[in-house]
């Protein structure tokens, strides 16, 4: 399951869509919105937006990349977008494997990369007012086009 | 000709919204699309360095690649999602 959705997300309905009788480790990640920013200020929320075909496309590079590194593997890949509640699930990445190595390994793999990657922007909202921002990834890919 | 450009996040608020329609000449490249925008949305060019440029869903990798009739033409500043 690779998917972009404006729907609140069930991380216990993205596992159970890995689970195999061949797989007997599951890891499952999460990304969840917190309370404060990285720079300490108390944050209201979050908005996200994503070029779906293209961030879709780009989960299943990731997938198959993870397949190709750490051997066979159920992924699922599933992103929210628009405005985001502390608590809410943003992310969800869930990988089984018959051994849980490989599901570690493939889960932390897919979701550096789409934090890499995938086209997906994230507006940060800060309690008392202050302005949002746009936050940006660490290692973002260079532009190549000028 | 026209394209179609799709504008994300901090791009998306320059330009006012995420569809525009642009009308380009026979010919034009990836490059000559991002100058008409920046032309006409002047906070735009600062921006270029950083903002990745996808024609019909793949990464362009060489400015100079002719667009056709009817491309998406996709403006990706820094990603940051998860």
């Amino acid at each position: 399951m690779f998917r972009i959705t404006a729907q609140p997300i069930d991380p216990g309905a993205i596992e159970r869509s890995v689970r195999t009788d061949a797989c007997g480790g599951v890891v499952t990640f999460a990304g969840i919105v917190r309370e404060r920013s990285d720079d300490g200020r108390p944050v209201t929320g979050l908005s996200y937006e994503a070029h779906a075909e293209m961030a879709v496309a780009e989960f299943e590079r990731i997938a198959d990349e993870a397949r190709a590194r750490f051997g066979a593997c159920e992924i699922a890949i599933v992103h929210r977008t628009g405005d985001l509640k502390i608590g809410e699930a943003a992310v969800v990445v869930a990988v089984a494997s018959a051994h849980r190595g490989a599901a570690f390994a493939a889960c932390e793999y897919a979701i550096d990369e789409l934090k890499r990657r995938a086209p997906i922007w994230k507006k940060e909202h800060y309690a008392g007012g202050g302005d949002s921002e746009w936050k940006q990834n660490a290692c973002n890919a260079p532009s190549h086009h000028r | 000709m026209k394209v179609r450009v799709l504008a994300f996040a901090r791009v998306r608020e320059l330009l006012g919204g995420e569809s525009h329609e642009l009308q380009v000449e026979d010919g034009a490249s990836v490059a000559d699309v991002w100058d008409a925008l920046a032309d006409r949305y002047t906070a735009l060019a600062p921006l270029a360095s950083s903002t990745r440029i996808a024609r019909n869903g793949h990464i362009v990798s060489d400015s100079g690649e002719r667009v056709q009739n009817g491309d998406e033409i996709a403006l990706l500043p820094p990603v940051g999602g998860g």
